[in-house]
């Protein structure tokens, strides 16, 4: 009798273990895929330990990598948001990208435009606004299709970014466009407008924070807020929301929208904090991979910073690893890709007690 | 009878869960040619047993003895191999390929196919049980009924001789479980031997030759069919007596609490429901709506409840217009409750926990959250309240919805639509699916807010049911109420009359 209790604390002990080795799958994803990694490294005829090493030194440990890991990480971060919150309310906000544009766009208008007597930080409050402003009336285009019309939210959100894209394009060039710019981009942002710079002699602006607290903001809404338990009972269930008396159509416009001003927020910074002006094309796809940092932070907001980070070291990094041992920057979108493809795999790993309970048994069994 | 060698026996059989069994030293014995039913509430370990016979747990203790030889079974493929065939409750078929496809199917050793002549051998065997089966006919564009037998099909294609069916009858509409027992008894005579596994009394009594009774794990007992009656498998079953005929008292009718005047809906395919139907409930009083399915019950629920619009008529719900009103302002201000039919789909949201389900309809408003803020300590604190007075099963409020059974997800719904006192509650077939205990507790619960004054509006297809627990009864027709009358003067003759749309002479 005292031996079996015996057994199975001991039991219950190593489930406990095996149950936290199951919580962090997303992390042995990661490694497996650098490990993968590896072997396209050697393959390449690179020195796989000495390139990741260069490519975690200069993203991370490196006074000016970090610097510039954490100014790529803002707009990631927003539109991971971007994605995070529709989804949570189960729906697909494939146009970050568009977002990020329109909210760069509103922004840029702002900043060249306010009333100058206003003080600075005042414009600079109000541009951010105005960016997420322009994101979020963009990204509820496809949740009013979507919650009055039915239309698939997919398509509209991802080709509305193509519309934006070149919108930005027709935009600058009939209007914004710097008189005399050998391509198109708008005047100068006042330098007044230009946010602060946490990091000195780095680009690391005060966007950065807000995105930080921006994730936090959503994490709050999301688990202690009516309206945040609203959106996931909508994202659970449909029927069960309208019986709940929520409104169903309200709330997939509204998440649609609240992800939209992140993206809005995206672009905005990109302008106040970075470029200092609105560039044609200036995302490299940061609304895509925003859908990359949902998915790997498996939308939790705080879990986007992580992913944020982590990407953003990974694209900071590639540069250094080319600089020191010649192996191509292009490595890094693979690593990337088989980061997506290694946590998807992940996913399939679900914890079971009673079957590890059975294995374990066996085990003793053997013994 | 007893005579006939066993099909397949069980001995000891232990299967545990952690330190829950699940099974506790089970035996049985199936024999040959028998319809043997299994009959249980939910939880009773029943499913469980199955799938130990079935291969897909192993057991930790016991025997299984095949046609009299032991045998280990670890996988349903072997299950198979010794023609033991399963059909479950949600069918295994791919909806989009034809009968012929989904039955051949999986089948082992096929590299190549040759499907006329597996065209032809389904035919012979839905010939051999009287059914009409057109084997490249797409499986989706059949009924359920029909679905079931090419399920049915696809194990005898495989030579099984000892099917075991999983609560076959839920999927099923009354016409479809008549077809399907004359089935059963033709597998029977036959020689094939059968496995019922049910919560339904009344098929084990129509059908089965001997019924094994299984009550948290253990084995009851193991009756004749011919030696027993209705009550005492339900006393075996539930572990005490279950009263059949619930006394109650003469109503104390007070002032209308729903009234419908006239009104006219559409259904989800945008076809007329209803068609100016008009009723009224009065406080203490449970007025029961008799029909057949699809004589408009659900959109008459919908409708009352805010979820579906009206094109025509007006809903007064305690004398107050309710059009202007969503649904939780009808439970909140107008003071209704709704156990809506589809309790998983449309009652619970099965991926939030117990405590938040609820105050699912509530969570909005003070004391559980203010200004927005959510109070999950009041909401933890409600729930826990809330599961101890309605003896919900759990174990702790932060456990999630989809992993409790029927009859606990059904309390759940009860005890967040009537614990704010209601003075109206519209119930859509509260007792679907449940057991003989949780039914019991479902009805005693509804004649109890009765007793407080409450209108009870009970829409249900169990016609006894409904005999045994409404005060008056309503029949519905395409849309309209066609009669009422109280319940003491109510007979199947009069309401089945009435049911099938002839008026009353």
């Amino acid at each position: 009798m005292s031996s079996e209790t015996l057994t199975d604390a001991r039991t219950s002990r190593l489930l406990t273990v095996i149950r936290v080795i199951y919580m962090l799958k997303t992390v042995w994803a990661v490694i497996v895929a650098l490990l993968i990694g590896a072997i396209f490294i050697l393959l390449a005829g690179g020195d796989p330990i000495e390139g990741y090493t260069a490519l975690f030194k200069g993203a991370f440990l490196d006074y000016w990598g970090i610097g510039d890991t954490l100014v790529r990480m803002s707009p990631l971060l927003l539109a991971g948001l971007a994605v995070i919150i529709p989804l949570r309310a189960g729906l697909f906000n494939i146009g970050a990208e568009g977002q990020i544009y329109i909210g760069a766009l509103f922004a840029t208008i702002a900043a060249l435009y306010l009333p100058g007597f206003l003080p600075g930080w005042i414009r600079i409050i109000l541009c951010m606004m105005a960016g997420a402003l322009g994101g979020g009336m963009w990204a509820a285009i496809p949740g009013l299709l979507k919650a009055y019309r039915g239309t698939n939210e997919i398509i509209t959100s991802l080709l509305l970014s193509y519309v934006a894209i070149y919108l930005i394009g027709a935009v600058l060039h009939a209007w914004l466009i710097e008189p005399g710019a050998p391509y198109p981009y708008s005047r100068e942002i006042d330098k007044s407008l230009e946010l602060p710079i946490f990091m000195p002699r780095t680009q690391a602006h005060v966007g950065i924070m807000v995105a930080w607290a921006a994730a936090i903001l959503v994490a709050v809404m999301l688990w202690r807020t009516t309206l945040g338990q609203a959106i996931q009972v909508v994202g659970h269930n449909k029927h069960a929301s309208s019986y709940a008396g929520l409104s169903v159509k309200r709330l997939t416009v509204l998440s649609f929208a609240m992800g939209g001003a992140m993206g809005g927020l995206a672009g905005t910074f990109e302008v106040l904090g970075l470029k200092y002006r609105l560039f044609d094309h200036f995302s490299p796809g940061y609304g895509m991979q925003g859908i990359i940092v949902a998915f790997l932070a498996a939308l939790n907001p705080i879990g986007a910073i992580f992913a944020a980070i982590f990407l953003a070291g990974l694209q900071v990094g590639a540069g250094s690893m080319q600089r020191a041992t010649g192996i191509d920057t292009t490595m890094v979108a693979a690593l990337q890709g088989l980061v997506v493809l290694c946590v998807a795999v992940g996913l399939a790993f679900k914890f079971h007690p009673d079957r590890w309970r059975r294995r374990i048994a066996a085990w003793r069994g053997n013994e | 009878m007893t005579a006939a060698p066993a099909r397949l026996t069980l001995e000891g059989i232990v299967k545990r869960f952690g330190t829950f069994r699940a099974n506790d030293n089970v035996s049985l014995k199936i024999a040959k040619g028998s319809i043997h039913a299994i009959l249980g509430e939910n939880g009773a370990g029943k499913s469980t047993l199955m799938n130990v016979i079935y291969g897909l747990y192993e057991q930790d203790g016991g025997r299984i003895l095949s046609n009299g030889k032991e045998v280990r079974i670890t996988d349903p493929r072997e299950a198979m191999a010794l023609g033991i065939g399963m059909v479950h409750q949600h069918f295994k078929q791919v909806n989009t390929m034809s009968v012929v496809e989904n039955v051949v199917l999986g089948l082992p050793g096929r590299q190549i196919l040759n499907l006329d002549e597996d065209r032809r051998r389904i035919k012979e065997l839905a010939d051999e049980l009287g059914s009409e089966i057109d084997p490249d006919q797409p499986m989706w564009t059949l009924p359920i009924g029909t679905q079931q037998r090419v399920e049915i099909l696809k194990m005898l294609y495989r030579d099984a001789d000892l099917l075991i069916l999983d609560e076959p009858t839920s999927v099923l509409t009354p016409t479809e479980i008549k077809a399907f027992f004359v089935l059963l008894e033709k597998l029977r005579e036959s020689g094939r031997t059968i496995l019922l596994i049910t919560h339904k009394l009344d098929e084990v009594m129509d059908l089965a030759d001997r019924v094994t009774v299984m009550r948290l794990g253990r084995v009851e007992a193991e009756l004749e069919i011919a030696n027993t009656t209705p009550r005492e498998l339900a006393r075996v079953m539930v572990g005490r007596d279950v009263v059949f005929d619930i006394q109650h008292a003469p109503p104390k009718v007070g002032d209308p609490v729903l009234e419908l005047d006239e009104i006219t809906a559409v259904d989800d395919r945008g076809i007329g429901a209803l068609h100016g139907l008009s009723l009224t409930v009065r406080g203490g009083e449970i007025l029961g709506i008799v029909g057949i399915d699809g004589n408009g019950q659900g959109e008459l629920a919908e409708a009352i409840a805010g979820l579906r619009s009206i094109s025509q008529g007006r809903i007064a719900i305690c004398g107050q217009d309710a059009s202007g009103f969503d649904p939780s302002e009808r439970k909140s201000v107008l003071k209704m409750g709704y156990v809506p039919e589809d309790r998983q789909k449309v009652g619970l949201d099965l991926d939030s926990d117990i405590a938040f389900n609820m105050v699912l309809r509530s969570f909005r408003a003070p004391p559980f959250s203010k200004y927005g803020w959510i109070d999950f300590k009041k909401i933890r604190a409600h729930a826990v309240d809330l599961a101890e007075r309605y003896d919900i099963r759990m174990q702790s409020v932060s456990q999630r919805v989809r992993d409790l059974s029927g009859g606990n997800q059904q309390k759940i719904i009860l005890a967040r639509e009537i614990e704010d006192n209601p003075k109206l509650l519209v119930v859509a077939q509260p007792t679907k699916g449940l057991d003989v205990g949780a039914i019991e507790f479902v009805q005693r619960t509804l004649l109890a807010q009765r007793d407080q004054g409450t209108g009870v509006l009970y829409i249900s297809s169990e016609l006894e049911e409904l005999l045994l627990v409404a005060d008056r009864l309503a029949v519905i027709f395409k849309g309209r109420i066609i009669g009422d009358m109280p319940a003491s003067e109510a007979t199947s003759e009069k309401l089945g009359l009435l049911m099938t749309g002839r008026e009353l002479a």
